[in-house]
């Protein structure tokens, strides 16, 4: 084993689409704000006030409460220079930190590398999704992929127990690696290997895990509790990725945006309950991020692709408060009409990666960036 | 009819359709490749679907509003039962590229009546089709299009028609978005009928003058006071548009290409295909028939072989056709239109308006986990027609031993290639309990029952995801 249960460990929750930095850490103070969002601003008065300036969204009172426990970061102003405000391109920067050129190793890969260069353990990395979020590709970097720790498994159609171990084995001899076979067979096999030895291990940790935290029944609170057992189980796992969404809020920006916080809120919330509650929380930082902000004027019901935007950073580590500042909103300031990014996202993931998880940021995010001190 | 023979149409129907029975191969064979092209371009000869017998098995399965997951199983019905497997290919393949979902239309047959426009509209001109794309009223209201207004201009159909539907990134720039999306503004939806007791009432395309922009606009340096159809006529005039359609096409049905977004940065895997396919596409005014003919006809087609994974559709379907019954009017239809998207495909239903990314990203653990249960479990049941048909022809050869049952099982499953290695690795497995026999009732039981263990570990190989 490359780890002990103590080991830090770090829990990413994407926030897929494009989250509205703007209508989420609010500058209820700042005039400008309530020019720009005649339709999609947020009514004064409503909003969660976290001192003379900011303030949160109405939904987030689980997340306010984890910032009054000291537990919350909010890092203001993130992104990168040039933002492209395509969904696509934008969340593979973020994913590969390349911002000039097209990458293919996800950030999170080369950190799951950096852990296990032996690949010791299958389950180092555990994303819970239907796909593999390109933050944690890494050819020759085993991920282990979830979307039902109750149902996984290979072959249980053949149900008697001897047969199928001896197709199984036959199996992972089928999917060893061959001679002069191309990349992709090569990353076919040594997903189908990984996939039969993490299925064994999984297995285990929904019987083992005990919780009296009643999660929302929500597909982010779903997520979020699969993460909680597999941590809980103290399989070595140390990098945890889900994602929610889509925060793509064009139009109808009041309801949609809404129901989104309440729920992550929510589930954020009772996630660190449950952790707290089985001495399991103290080793976990979570961070919250989204492709980009969005634009500072609304466009009648919604709100078009900006560039700034906000990160969140959770956990009983994190020293608590808010980070870099929050950018001007004043026109001549804007970009395109965007709040310009005034912390570069690889300073944020470098300081995960060097002063909690305790390895080497340069490689992996290809550089040196100005680094927060939101760990305690 | 020799062996390459049935192999490079068995390649031709698992690209331009869900590949095919033997006995089908066999007869298109007989019938010649470019022929069979061209029944595939042009399919005249059968309906698709007998509506009428589709309502009286599965009515649940016209129009099904908001049924949640069950919404893909007329189109899972399709798919599997067309007589016209290129028309629903095709319908597929734009599916991918305007992809429209159920996550945000909260309607599934405002989606599904994009795939009949694609079914109807896939194989003409391109032109007419994004014309038609961008009056649809699940594509509106998916883009926002209905939020887009003279006052104020709502940018996303605007800058993702450019940037996912016909240019691609790095063809325009922030100007021509917004000066593309003040064209398109007015082109909304009508005012709906409140929600009867029976669910939704259809959208229907308006287009509302008075929310027009009528100024002047400058759209990739053409000046004028543009509507709509004039930002179509200008985007179909780039030669970007040709090319991107082009590597969309080459990625769809040739062979595994880089991912969209990196194409600004990453040159085509085979530079002159998508010269001939571009250059075909303009020359023959965006008639995609055209451009499917010379596609499937060309030897960098012939040639890609088991050169792409395939898509969980794919792996669905394909599979499917091959084992049977799971033709109309079987049952169990409703859980068919889910298990793409346990693989990573919700039909009507994409991630985003990205669409799903291909290639190895369809892979992971989970997602290669559930392909090799999914196919498993059919080929292990020796009930289906399909393997019996398999299991009859294998008797018919005589095969005696695992070297025979091993070369004959990979031929009929495709044929499939594998490399040696595994070659050797199944004959061990199948020489295991001795000799076959067929002689006997129950030594038939016992031999199919061997078999369909073979196809099981054979459909688990690595190859098999491959198209």
């Amino acid at each position: 084993m490359t780890s002990s249960h103590k080991d830090p460990v770090l829990v990413v929750l994407q926030l897929t689409g494009g989250n509205d930095y703007l209508n989420t850490v609010i500058p209820y103070a700042d005039p400008l704000y309530r020019d720009n969002r005649p339709i999609v601003g947020i009514p004064e008065g409503k909003e969660l006030r976290l001192d003379d300036k900011t303030a949160l969204h109405p939904t987030m009172g689980p997340i306010k409460a984890l910032y009054e426990q000291g537990a919350l970061g909010i890092i203001h102003g993130v992104g990168y220079p040039d933002s492209p405000r395509s969904h696509f391109r934008s969340m593979d920067i973020w994913h590969t930190c390349e911002p000039d050129k097209l990458g293919t190793e996800g950030w999170l890969g080369r950190a799951t590398r950096d852990i296990d260069p032996n690949k010791e353990n299958v389950l180092t990395t555990v994303s819970f999704g239907p796909s593999l979020f390109r933050a944690l590709a890494m050819p020759g970097v085993p991920v282990a992929c979830v979307d039902d720790l109750e149902s996984y498994g290979l072959l249980p159609g053949i149900t008697e127990q001897q047969q199928r171990e001896k197709i199984l084995g036959r199996f992972s001899r089928l999917y060893s690696p061959v001679m002069g076979s191309s990349a992709v067979m090569d990353y076919l096999g040594q997903t189908g290997l990984d996939t039969l030895e993490g299925a064994h291990i999984l297995k285990e940790a929904p019987a083992t895990y005990r919780s009296s935290v009643e999660y929302p029944d929500t597909t982010i609170a779903a997520k979020l509790r699969g993460i909680s057992q597999v941590h809980q189980a103290n399989l070595g796992t140390r990098i945890l990725y889900c994602d929610h969404g889509s925060f793509d809020s064009h139009s109808n920006q009041w309801g949609m945006h809404d129901k989104l916080w309440t729920d992550v809120s929510e589930a954020v919330s009772c996630f660190f309950e449950d952790l707290r509650e089985n001495n399991a929380a103290d080793n976990v930082v979570m961070l919250m991020f989204t492709e980009f902000g969005r634009r500072v004027h609304d466009n009648g019901s919604g709100t078009d692709h900006g560039a700034g935007g906000v990160a969140f950073v959770v956990g009983d580590p994190i020293k608590g408060g808010q980070y870099s500042e929050f950018p001007s909103l004043a026109s001549q300031d804007l970009e395109q009409g965007d709040v310009v990014p005034n912390h570069d996202f690889r300073g944020l993931y470098s300081t995960l990666l060097e002063d909690w998880m305790k390895l080497d940021a340069k490689p992996i995010v290809e550089g040196t960036f100005e680094k927060l001190a939101f760990i305690a | 009819m020799g062996n390459q023979d049935i192999a490079l149409m068995a390649h031709l129907m698992r690209r331009a359709g869900f590949g095919g029975t033997r006995e089908e191969l066999e007869a298109r064979v007989a019938k010649g490749y470019e022929a069979t092209v061209e029944e595939l371009i042009n399919p005249v000869d059968e309906p698709a679907l007998d509506r009428i017998e589709m309502m009286r098995y599965h009515p649940w399965t016209w129009r099904p509003g908001t049924l949640p997951g069950m919404g893909a199983g007329e189109w899972i019905h399709d798919l599997l039962n067309t007589k016209r497997p290129l028309e629903e290919k095709m319908s597929l393949f734009w599916h991918q590229i305007f992809a429209t979902g159920v996550s945000k239309i909260d309607h599934y047959d405002d989606v599904m009546d994009m795939i009949v426009k694609f079914r109807k509209g896939g194989m003409g001109s391109y032109k007419d089709l994004l014309l038609e794309m961008a009056k649809d009223p699940a594509m509106i209201y998916w883009l926002d299009n209905n939020e887009n207004h003279r006052d104020a201009v709502n940018e996303n159909w605007g800058r993702e028609l450019l940037e996912l539907f016909s240019l691609g990134v790095g063809s325009y720039t922030e100007v021509d978005v917004r000066e593309c999306s003040r064209s398109f503004t007015g082109w909304t939806i009508q005012p709906k009928l409140p929600r009867g007791p029976v669910g939704r009432f259809d959208w229907f395309f308006q287009y509302k003058a008075d929310d027009h922009d009528e100024n002047e606009k400058t759209f990739l340096g053409e000046t004028g006071n543009w509507n709509g159809e004039d930002i179509i006529n200008i985007i179909c005039q780039q030669p970007a548009t040709a090319n991107f359609i082009a590597r969309h096409l080459y990625n769809f049905f040739v062979a595994d290409e880089a991912q969209v977004p990196a194409w600004p940065v990453t040159p085509p895997r085979d530079q002159d295909a998508i010269d001939l396919l571009a250059d075909t596409f303009i020359e023959s005014n965006y008639n995609m028939q055209s451009v499917l003919r010379v596609l499937f006809n060309s030897d960098f087609f012939k040639e890609a072989r088991f050169t792409r994974l395939k898509s969980p559709a794919e792996v669905v379907i394909g599979t499917l056709k091959m084992v049977g019954g799971a033709e109309f009017p079987a049952p169990g239809i409703g859980d068919l239109a889910r298990q793409p998207s346990y693989m990573g495909q919700d039909l009507l239903n994409p991630p985003s308006v990205e669409g799903w990314h291909t290639g190895a990203e369809w892979i992971n653990s989970g997602s290669l986990m559930r392909r090799v249960n999914f196919v498993a479990d059919l080929v292990g049941d020796v009930g289906r027609p399909g393997i019996q048909a398999l299991v009859a022809r294998l008797k018919e050869q005589g095969v005696r031993n695992g070297e025979q049952l091993v070369d004959g099982s990979l031929d009929l499953l495709g044929p499939l290639e594998v490399n040696q290695e595994s070659r050797t690795e199944l004959i061990e497995f199948a020489n295991e309990k001795g000799e076959y026999k067929w002689d006997t009732e129950e030594d038939l039981r016992i031999s199919s029952q061997r078999v369909s263990e073979l196809l099981q570990l054979i459909v688990s190989l690595r190859e098999y995801q491959y198209a």
